[in-house]
């Protein structure tokens, strides 16, 4: 144990605990900008620095330990300038038009400042302008130059946690400042788009490409039937925009808020989830009996930020990734055919919306393959769970104050096993539940494997159906799965099946979930998930009445003709940037 | 893992800063220090890796602020929020590149806050460029550098000598001897280096022969003293008597020179050279008395009721004592004593002894080599701090070293042992570790805690410093503080209203041009006393500038003779250069009495 004083007050903790961390066991706080815990301790904004007696110069107290009989004041005069002139100084190269930016309220910087009481910045404000300040407005990821402060958060996630080193530190002297890595354009880049660099922002400097005013415009055409689907995860974290707790921040409540609006059809993609579940289950059975799984696995497709990963990384291993289209475009493809025909109405009326805790959800609703003739676009428009907040901010929609509702029927169903595709090892739990009754012809004990959940990055869990050994593996986070994938690669592993989620702790920790600076929270809301699983009436996706009458009334069986032509992709009719083919795209 | 190699933009890059940094030492003097201030601050910004915000942004914006004090757009409060922005960048960066740039500004707003003022104030800057031509400006006496390069250049060894003497008595002397500050700042720096002045003059000195005085103006009929015939004295009692008055040079040795014929050894500056310099003074009709020491053999008072005017140059000549045990020891003496020895023609004889010379000027240097010279067995010069913080130039050094001296730095001299008859046996030194920087910028020498060091030897030489023996002065009236006599920039010496000093016995032990500088000040400020306004000037025309200068060359540096044949005799070490060498350096000279501002203003005194 170390013994030190901070400010007058005596405090004890175990060799190696930072000065902030132990100020923090004694109830001073030490606040910080660029500091996060485990992933960026480097020192950069230096508002943490404290006066230790003794010491020359100011230490910043997120990276120093605390050491045998420091005397630390953190609002000496002389910590107290440091902090409030770096403050001004990061605050002069900061847009600090507040009421124009997504962050305002629940932005690092704006509380730091506005704690500081700082009213009047004494230095010139000093933004990039001209080209500096410019960014592409159609990729899903947007960056405003004149917001970063470089606190080097999203550096250090994309290459540490995700493995792919898409921003750098670039320049140098006084014009440093994040840029796409090797000179490149973010279009041109190999981005997953998992968003977890904005998620990991401290300002406004990163967000998603805001689509809010399409979904108004697509309201307010009488020409366009909107259909609204909610994925699994926005409903562990919608609510925290609002205040809400979690327990009321349903899906339930989100309908009758959606509804409000004037949205003419609001679904589940659980339902889609189940769907997903009938086809990549029937089609991991089939190539697990046609021993196309003896050296590679199965990988899941349900997740846009992974396959962007694996078709950037490592082309050569598309085709192992499931064929089957995620819960949202299958949602989408059934919105505009099934479900349009029992509406009776022309397909293209359909407008498809989808609220999904993702970036890469963006992206994949425009991709060439997911279209089809008959209806154009599968889906036609993704928010975020942060836009469809700020949606419903905008037409002062009083959350707290509405009755829930239920979903619309027919695509409102989903089952608990649909639900927990929003977390890790989620999607695998579900499709073995299904794969158990495929193969058996009865169903498995709901819980029977759970051993695939779990805060690892990852996991592998054997289980026996049927007599035959599954070896299966679930990784979530993109360095996760590039480790689980070179160990493939390397034949040092061997699995049947494998579920990977770009973003830690899957989607219920997703780059477009709301942000909560400092915190992961994942694996709080993955475990809403799970309760509603455990409550639920229906836990096995075969189970699902919805999808029980789409096979019956349009699909037939799962991987029929007409099942592949809608539910299934092409993986490789797609390039990703950095493919010989990208620019005949 | 891979070998790094430069890339070659990183090789041009670092060819890039070698040419700053000697940019940076060429700097004119009289540039704004507020603008080089920022200029230096911008270096810094550049140079941050960008992961610190009070580096990033901070430098950024102190820039701007600096920026704004240029402009005319800040007020007086801009300057406390650039100290304070400065303060808390050199406390909170991260790394040595913001906080060493913060503490660079922190300095400049401290150390010329009057001019950060007079910026917000007035609009204007302090300072200015009054004087162009870098070696002009650098040199004490002003000699017109450009211009005697320039006859050198064209064979015009006898007018060049002509023109030095028109600032400077002794070109001889200073060919050999002089510490060259003019070549510190040369503008050729900003090309590949600086043109080796000192060796050039030496050059035109070879060849010039003796050169003629010029002719003296008619005689005023007024009468100077010079008590002290080195260097200073002589130069004054030269343009005194140049400009017609009659000049009585008092010296208490018995030959003229001073601490030129008396302190720097011959093989260094041979006699020769310093008789030639001084013979054409005295053609000017100067009056000497030497082995006459005033306040002795002549009261200063009788100096008063004679003369109308007295410079006092008396220089610094006593030896400074180190204060440890056995000091008195028979063995012990001082560099003074040592060099006035051989001097004086009377040299010891130190065959087969071990020698350690204690100090690390140009003095403890003399005093080494001089040693070797006189046979000693081994010479051992100790210094307390390390050989880069030794004052000597770094040539006398090497030179030292190569003629088999030993250097041992980090050795602080705490006794002297004698044996039973009372003879030096052996110095005692403590080791010193370099500790950290003194205010004067320096290094200081701190005890390492190892065991002291016991060197067994027969001589010791103490060469710390000299001090000026002013007593009989002071008794006469003459103000002086710890020593040295007060007198004011302008040489007069205050309550008394016809003594005029300058030189060592004023400044402290410096240099031989800045001793000829104080006697060229004395001099036109007696004759501004006696009140006559004569103009020394030279009627030598300076060649016109060549139109291009002479490509990226080397600098010419002649070397020694070998150091084996070198310290058998007293003859003069250094080589001169060729007439290859002395046309191509002369060629390298960049001519700024004409280029740049020297056309406009300040290129050319042709008379003072």
């Amino acid at each position: 144990m170390v013994n030190a004083t901070i400010n007058g007050r005596a405090v004890c903790v175990p060799e190696g605990t930072t000065i902030k961390e132990a100020a923090e066991s004694v109830g001073i706080r030490i606040p910080t900008l660029c500091y996060f815990k485990d992933l960026n301790e480097i020192g950069a904004c230096r508002v943490c620095c404290v006066e230790v007696e003794g010491e020359t110069r100011m230490l910043p107290s997120c990276n120093n330990p605390l050491r045998e009989g420091m005397v630390i004041h953190t609002n000496s005069p002389r910590a107290r300038e440091t902090r409030r002139v770096n403050v001004e100084l990061i605050l002069s190269q900061h847009d600090c038009h507040c009421a124009t930016c997504v962050r305002s309220g629940n932005c690092a910087l704006q509380k730091l400042s506005n704690d500081l009481g700082i009213l009047v910045n004494p230095y010139e404000e000093d933004l990039p302008h001209g080209i500096h300040a410019k960014w592409t407005t159609t990729f899903p990821l947007f960056r405003d130059a004149k917001k970063c402060i470089k606190c080097m958060r999203c550096v250090q996630v994309c290459e540490k946690m995700q493995s792919l080193g898409i921003w750098e530190l670039t320049g140098s002297g006084g014009r440093s400042t994040i840029d796409v890595s090797y000179n490149r354009r973010i279009r041109d880049a190999d981005c997953a788009l998992c968003g977890q660099c904005v998620t990991h922002c401290p300002v406004g400097a990163l967000r998603e490409r805001d689509d809010v005013d399409r979904a108004l415009e697509a309201l307010a055409d009488p020409e366009k039937i909107t259909v609204v689907q909610i994925a699994p995860a926005v409903r562990t974290a919608w609510g925290e925009a609002f205040g809400l707790p979690r327990e009321q921040a349903t899906v339930a409540r989100l309908t009758a808020g959606l509804r409000q609006m004037g949205f003419d059809y609001i679904f589940d993609t659980a339902f889609s989830a189940d769907l997903t579940i009938m086809e990549e289950a029937a089609e991991f059975l089939e190539r697990l009996k046609a021993g196309a799984l003896a050296q590679n696995p199965m990988f899941t497709s349900c997740c846009p930020g992974w396959v962007r990963f694996l078709k950037s990384q490592y082309p050569e291993m598309t085709p192992l990734l499931s064929t089957a289209k995620s819960p949202q475009q299958m949602f989408g493809a059934a919105a505009k055919s099934w479900f349009a025909s029992r509406l009776g109405v022309d397909p293209k009326k359909i407008y498809c919306i989808s609220i999904m805790p993702c970036l890469a959800k963006k992206a994949e609703c425009d991709l060439p393959t997911m279209r089809n003739e008959a209806y154009g676009k599968d889906v036609d428009l993704v928010l975020t769970t942060r836009e469809v907040d700020r949606l419903l901010r905008s037409d002062n929609i009083d959350v707290c104050a509405l009755p829930e509702e239920p979903c619309d029927d027919p695509m409102g169903v989903g089952t608990g096993a649909g639900v927990i595709f929003g977390a890790t090892g989620g999607v695998m739990e579900a499709a073995l539940r299904t794969a158990y009754f495929l193969v058996t012809g009865e169903n498995p004990p709901a819980d029977a494997f759970r051993d695939v959940r779990g805060e690892r990055g990852w996991r592998e869990a054997d289980f026996e159906i049927a007599g035959q050994l599954l070896h299966v593996a679930v990784a979530s986070g993109l360095g996760n799965a590039r480790r689980l994938v070179e160990a493939v690669r390397a034949g040092e592993v061997r699995y049947d099946f494998v579920e990977i989620m770009a973003c830690p702790g899957g989607c219920s920790g997703g780059g477009g979930q709301p942000i909560r600076d400092g915190e992961e929270l994942a694996y709080t809301r993955g475990a809403v998930l799970y309760g509603l699983d455990e409550i639920a009436d229906l836990r096995y996706s075969h189970e699902n009445p919805s999808v029980q009458a789409l096979y019956r009334e349009y699909l037939g069986a799962p991987l029929s003709e007409p099942a592949e032509t809608l539910l299934h992709t092409e993986h490789s009719g797609w390039f990703m940037p950095g493919h010989p083919d990208y620019e005949k795209r | 893992m891979y070998i790094e190699t430069k890339s070659h933009a990183q090789t041009v890059v670092e060819g890039l800063y070698r040419d700053v940094e000697r940019r940076i030492a060429a700097s004119p003097p009289g540039l704004c220090p507020v603008d080089m201030a920022l200029s230096f601050l911008r270096l810094c910004h550049a140079q941050t890796c960008g992961k610190c915000s009070p580096c990033r942004i901070g430098l950024g914006q102190l820039t701007r602020l600096v920026e704004s004090v240029l402009e005319g757009e800040a007020t007086l409060d801009t300057i406390d929020l650039i100290e304070k922005t400065a303060r808390v960048i050199a406390d909170s960066a991260d790394c040595a590149i913001g906080f060493e740039a913060a503490e660079m500004v922190l300095r400049g707003v401290r150390g010329f806050r009057e001019d950060y003022v007079e910026h917000i104030v007035n609009n204007r800057c302090i300072t200015g460029l009054t004087q162009p031509v870098p070696c002009v400006s650098l040199c004490p006496a002003s000699v017109d550098i450009p211009g005697y390069i320039a006859l050198i250049h064209e064979k015009r060894y006898a007018d060049a000598v002509r023109l030095i003497r028109k600032d400077n008595p002794f070109p001889g002397t200073c060919a050999y001897v002089c510490e060259h500050p003019c070549e510190a700042r040369c503008r050729r720096s900003m090309v590949d280096a600086a043109v080796n002045i000192c060796g050039l003059k030496r050059y035109a000195i070879d060849q010039a022969g003796v050169v003629p005085a010029p002719p003296c103006a008619p005689e005023t009929g007024r009468r100077v003293a010079v008590i002290g015939g080195g260097p200073g004295g002589l130069s004054a009692a030269y343009f005194l008597s140049l400009m017609g008055h009659k000049v009585v040079v008092y010296d208490k040795l018995e030959k003229l020179g001073g601490m030129l014929r008396y302190g720097i050894p011959d093989y260094r500056l041979p006699q020769h050279i310093l008789d030639a310099d001084i013979d054409c003074i005295l053609s000017t009709g100067v009056e000497v008395h030497t082995g006459v020491a005033i306040g002795q053999d002549i009261p200063f008072e009788r100096l008063e009721d004679e003369f109308d005017a007295i410079y006092l140059s008396i220089g610094a000549q006593n030896d400074k004592k180190i204060g440890i045990p056995g000091e008195d020891s028979t063995g012990v003496l001082s560099a003074v004593e040592l060099l006035r020895a051989v001097g004086s023609g009377n040299p010891p004889d130190f065959t087969g002894k071990r020698v350690v010379v204690i100090g690390g000027g140009n003095v403890s240097m003399d005093a080494t080599r001089t040693a070797r010279r006189l046979g000693a067995a081994s010479v051992t010069c100790m210094y307390r701090r390390r050989v880069e913080d030794m004052t000597a130039l770094a040539e006398e050094i090497e030179d030292a070293a190569a003629e088999g001296c030993e250097i041992v730095p980090l050795q602080a001299p705490v006794a002297i042992e004698a044996d039973e008859t009372g003879k030096v046996c052996a110095i005692v030194t403590r080791p010193q570790q370099i500790g950290p920087v003194g205010k004067d910028g320096r290094p200081r020498p701190i005890n390492a805690g190892t065991p002291d060091l016991h060197t067994p030897c027969d001589v010791v030489i103490v060469a710390i410093g000299q001090g000026i023996d002013s007593k009989t002065f002071e008794e006469a009236g003459i103000p002086t503080v710890r020593g040295a006599i007060s007198a004011l920039p302008d040489s007069l010496v205050q309550g008394k209203p016809k003594v005029f000093a300058g030189g060592d016995a004023v400044t402290g032990p410096a240099t031989v041009i800045r001793a000829v500088a104080a006697g060229k000040v004395a001099a036109a400020n007696i004759d501004a006393f006696l009140g006559y306004h004569h103009e020394i000037s030279v009627d030598v025309e300076v060649p016109p500038a060549r139109l291009s200068t002479a490509p990226a060359c080397g600098r010419v540096q002649p070397g020694s003779r070998p150091a084996a044949e070198r310290v058998c005799d007293f003859e003069l070490a250094t080589c001169g250069m060729t007439e290859g060498e002395a046309m191509q350096e002369s060629s390298r000279c960049l001519r700024c009495d004409h280029f740049g501002y020297g056309n406009f203003k300040g290129g050319r005194q042709e008379r003072w």
